[in-house]
C-alpha cells in the first residue's frame, strides 16, 4: 500500500473489525493488444467492509472484476485472496474458494426456472456424485431434497418463494437482479462483487438496492466490492471508495474525501468543471 | 397435480425402494411394457412384416442417437456433427466382435476391445488424476498425453489379446452356442459405446475449447475422417473382414426388438435421472450462459467434456445395435450428409425435450424411412437430401422450438417442490417475513416493481 494517492490511510480504519485483509490486489496490469486497460490497480479490503469502486465508462472497472474472478488473465500483478494466490486459478476454483459476483449487464440462466437459478450455485456442494443420480440412490434424495429445501428458503429471504417456477428471463428487471444478488449469495461467498447492480434502475428500484445491500451485508457477513456508475449510490452506502480513469487510480478515500476530489470532478465533469467547482469552494472559504 | 404427487411421495416413506416410485414413474413403466408387448405382439403375429419391423427397429436405435445428439446439442449447447462419426465408430466396432465370434469363431474381437477400453479407461482415469494435481493444463499438451497413452495401450491390447483370447473363447464355449452369441452381442454393443465414447473424450479435449460454430465445424471434420477411414478400413487399418468401401456383410442379425427398446428405455431413464440432478442442472447452465455459470463455481469445460463423452457413449451402442439390424455396415450410411440425420431428428422433436426427441426419431423412421420410400416412386432416395433440408427450413419458420416446444412426458418431466412458506399467512399481505427481508424488500408480486430498465 506505499507510494499511492495521499488518502491512503486505508490501514488504520476506523471501526475495521480486526483488520484481516481479505482481498489484496497489487499492481494489477491488463493489456489488450495496445490498449491499456487496467494498469497498476491496487487495493485491499478488509473483512466486512463494503467498498466502492467508481469511474466514467470504460475506465476498466470491469476488466479489474474479470480478472479478480479469473475470466480475464491479468498481465501482471497479483490477486490475494483470504492468503490464497489466485494466479493460477480457473474461474470456477475462485468462486469455490468464496467469491462470488454478478454482471452488469444481468447474466441469470435465461430458460431455466427461478429456483434452478439458485439451485445451480449450490452444485460444488451437492455432496453427490453421477452414479448416485442416475440410480437415484437414498443419499441422493436425502442431498437433492435438502439442496431444495435450502434453495427455497433462501427465495424466501429475497421474496422470490412465489417465483420459484417462474422462467427467469420473464421476471420484471428489478427481480432478475434481485434473483442475481441471490444466486450469487448461494454460492456462499465471503467476498461478493457487485457490477454496475444499479444499472438501468429508477430512483426508487435504486432505494430498494441500497436498502437489498445493507440487509445482505448484515444478514451474510459479508464483504462487499462494487462498482457503479451512479455517484448516489456509492455515496450513500460506501466505506471507501476508489476512483478510475483510463485504466488508472486517481483517487480514493472516503466518500467525503472523494467527493470534494477535483481530479474525480474532473474525469467526471470535465476540466472545465473541475476549475469551477474549485473556484466555487475557494469563493466559499473566502466568505466563511 | 405433479406438485401433489411429489409431496405423496415424500409424506409416505415407505422403506421398499420400489414402493416409492411416484406414480409417474409407474405410469411411464407401465406404458413402456404395453408398447413393447403391443409392438412385440405385432411381430410375432406377423401383423407388421418385416419391413416395418425393421423400421420401427431404426427408430429406436435413431432415438438413442438423437438422445445423445439433445444432451450434447439440446442440453449442453454445443453444436455437434460428430454424433455420426461416433455412431460409425460403434457400428464397426460391434460388428467386428459378433463378425469375429460368428463367423471365424474367434473371441480376438471381444478380448482386444475389452482389453483396450478397459486399459485405456484405466489410463484416462490415471492421468486426469494427474493433471489435476497441475495447474493450467494447456488442451493440446494433455490431449497428447492421453493420444500417446492410448497408442500404447491399443498395442498392449493387441498383444495381451492374443494370449488371452483362446482361453476366454473356452469360458463361453461352455455356455449354449446361442447364449454365448448373445453375450457376445451385449457385451459387443456395450464396448463399443465405451470405445466411442473414449475417443470422443480423447478428441473433445483440444476441439471443445473452441467457440460454438468452430466446434459444429471440426465435429463435422470428424464425420469426414471416419467415413474416410471407413471406405479404407481393409487397406488403411487392415480390417480384412470390414471390406472397406464394398460394405462389411455377414454380421449376425441380433438386434431383436426386445433388445434396441430394452437399451432404449435404460437410454431415456439415465438420461431423465441424470437431466433432473446437479449434474443436470451444471450441464444445462453450461447452454444458458458459460461466464455466469463459471462464476458459480461450474467447471464448464469439464461439463463440456462430460456431456461431449455421454452423447458419444450413447451414439456408440446406437451404432452396435444398428450394425445387427441388418447384417451389413456400409460407409455411405455414415456419410457426413447422414450426419444430419439426428440433428433433423433433435430439432424437430425439440432442443432439450427428450419427449420430442423419441417422438421424432419413430417419426422419422415411419414417415422418411417408411411411408416416404414405400408410396414414392424409386430413386426417392436422392430427394430424401432435398426434402430433409425443406422440412427443416419450414419448421425453423413456423416452429422454431420444435414439434413439442419443451413439453415433456410426466415421468420426464422436472417436479417443481411446493413452494415453501415460511409461516405466512395464506392470503394475508405479507408485511414481515422471519428474517425482517420482507420490510426491506418489496414484495414479488409487487406490480410496480416491473417499471424499470
Amino acid at each position: 500500500m506505499s507510494g499511492l494517492a495521499p488518502n491512503v490511510a486505508i490501514s488504520g480504519q476506523p471501526g475495521g473489525n480486526g483488520g484481516q485483509p481479505l482481498l489484496q490486489v497489487s499492481g494489477l496490469t491488463k493489456v489488450f493488444g495496445g490498449l491499456r486497460a487496467v494498469s497498476n490497480f491496487e487495493v485491499t479490503i478488509r473483512k466486512g467492509e463494503l467498498v466502492g469502486l467508481i469511474g466514467p465508462n470504460g475506465a476498466g472497472k470491469t476488466t479489474v472484476f474479470n480478472m479478480i474472478t479469473g475470466i480475464y488473465a491479468p498481465t501482471a500483478g497479483e490477486v490475494w485472496f483470504n492468503g490464497t494466490n489466485l494466479a493460477d486459478l480457473l474461474p470456477h476454483q475462485i468462486t469455490q474458494l468464496g467469491i462470488a459476483r454478478t454482471f452488469q449487464n444481468i447474466r441469470l440462466f435465461p430458460n431455466l426456472t427461478v429456483l434452478d437459478n439458485v439451485r445451480i450455485a449450490y452444485h460444488p456442494h451437492a455432496g453427490y456424485g453421477v452414479m448416485d443420480a442416475v440410480l437415484r440412490s437414498a443419499h441422493f434424495e436425502r442431498r437433492e431434497r435438502e439442496l431444495t429445501e435450502r434453495a427455497q428458503d433462501f427465495l424466501a429471504v429475497f421474496n422470490l418463494q412465489d417465483r420459484q417456477g417462474e422462467i427467469a428471463r420473464n421476471l420484471p428487471y428489478g427481480e432478475q437482479r434481485r434473483l442475481e444478488i441471490a444466486r450469487a449469495l448461494a454460492a456462499e461467498p465471503k467476498l461478493l462483487l457487485l457490477d454496475e447492480p444499479a444499472a438501468g434502475m429508477n430512483p426508487r428500484e435504486v432505494a430498494t438496492l441500497m436498502d437489498l445491500i445493507h440487509f445482505i451485508r448484515e444478514r451474510f457477513d459479508l464483504t462487499i466490492f462494487l462498482i457503479e456508475h451512479q455517484m448516489r449510490v456509492v455515496m450513500g452506502i460506501c466505506e471507501w471508495i476508489t476512483v478510475m480513469d483510463f485504466g488508472e487510480i486517481i483517487a480514493r478515500g472516503t466518500p467525503a474525501e472523494i467527493q470534494s476530489d477535483p481530479k474525480v470532478i474532473e474525469a467526471y465533469l470535465g476540466r472545465g468543471a473541475s476549475e469551477l467547482s474549485q473556484r466555487l469552494r475557494q469563493k466559499r472559504s473566502h466568505v466563511t | 397435480m405433479d406438485a401433489k404427487v411429489t409431496r405423496d411421495t415424500r409424506s409416505s416413506r415407505l422403506p421398499a425402494n420400489l414402493l416409492r416410485l411416484a406414480p409417474s414413474t409407474w405410469g411411464f413403466l407401465a406404458t413402456m411394457l404395453i408398447v413393447f408387448v403391443a409392438v412385440q405382439l405385432a411381430i410375432s403375429e406377423r401383423v407388421l412384416n418385416s419391413f416395418w419391423e425393421t423400421i420401427i427397429r431404426q427408430g429406436a436405435v435413431m432415438a438413442i442417437v438423437s438422445l445423445g445428439l439433445n444432451l450434447i446439442y439440446g442440453f449442453n449447447g454445443q453444436f455437434s456433427l460428430g454424433q455420426w462419426g461416433f455412431y460409425a465408430i460403434g457400428a464397426y466396432a460391434a460388428a467386428d466382435v459378433t463378425w469375429r465370434w460368428d463367423q471365424a469363431h474367434s473371441a480376438s474381437g471381444l478380448v482386444v476391445l475389452f482389453l483396450l477400453v478397459g486399459l485405456a479407461g484405466v489410463w484416462f482415469w490415471f492421468l486426469s488424476r494427474q493433471l489435476a494435481r497441475v495447474a493450467r493444463v494447456d488442451a493440446l499438451t494433455a490431449f497428447t498425453l492421453y493420444l500417446v497413452g492410448m497408442i500404447v495401450v491399443a498395442f498392449v491390447a493387441i498383444y495381451l489379446g492374443q494370449v488371452l483370447t483362446e482361453p476366454v473363447a473356452a469360458v463361453l464355449g461352455v455356455l449354449p452356442p446361442g447364449l454365448a452369441m448373445q453375450v457376445v452381442f451385449v457385451l459387443a454393443v456395450l464396448l463399443a459405446g465405451a470405445l466411442a465414447a473414449e475417443v470422443s473424450f480423447l478428441f473433445g479435449l483440444p476441439v471443445l475449447t473452441l467457440g460454438s460454430d468452430y466446434f459444429g465445424i471440426a465435429t463435422l471434420g470428424f464425420t469426414i475422417i471416419v467415413k474416410v477411414l471407413l471406405d479404407n478400413s481393409d487397406t488403411m487399418l487392415g480390417f480384412a473382414e470390414m471390406k472397406g468401401a464394398r460394405g462389411m456383410v455377414g454380421i449376425p442379425q441380433l438386434t431383436s426388438w426386445a433388445w434396441v427398446f430394452g437399451f432404449l428405455v435404460l437410454t431415456v431413464i439415465v438420461v431423465r435421472n441424470l437431466l433432473h440432478s446437479s449434474t443436470g442442472r451444471a450441464i444445462v447452465s453450461v447452454r444458458e450462459d458459460e461466464i455466469a455459470a463459471k462464476a458459480m463455481g461450474i467447471d464448464v469445460a469439464r461439463y463440456k467434456n462430460f456431456t461431449f463423452v455421454l452423447g458419444s457413449l450413447l451414439a456408440g451402442i446406437a451404432g452396435g445395435l444398428y450394425a445387427h439390424i441388418n447384417g451389413f455396415l456400409h460407409p455411405d450410411t455414415f456419410n457426413f450428409i447422414k450426419s444430419f440425420d439426428p440433428m433433423i431428428v433433435v430439432v424437430f422433436g425439440g432442443l432439450g425435450s427428450v419427449t420430442g426427441t423419441l417422438v421424432a426419431s419413430f417419426a422419422w423412421a415411419l414417415m422418411l424411412e417408411g411411408v416416404l420410400r414405400l408410396f414414392l416412386p424409386q430413386g426417392f432416395e436422392t430427394w430424401r437430401f432435398v426434402v430433409y433440408p425443406l422440412l427443416l427450413l419450414i419448421m425453423m419458420l413456423l416452429r422454431p422450438k420444435g414439434l413439442l416446444g419443451t413439453f415433456e412426458a410426466p415421468f420426464l418431466r422436472q417436479v417443481l417442490p411446493p413452494a415453501r412458506r415460511p409461516a405466512v399467512s395464506e392470503n394475508g399481505p405479507r408485511v414481515e417475513a422471519p428474517t425482517a427481508a420482507g420490510s426491506v424488500l418489496p414484495n414479488a408480486a409487487d406490480p410496480a416493481e416491473g417499471q424499470g430498465g
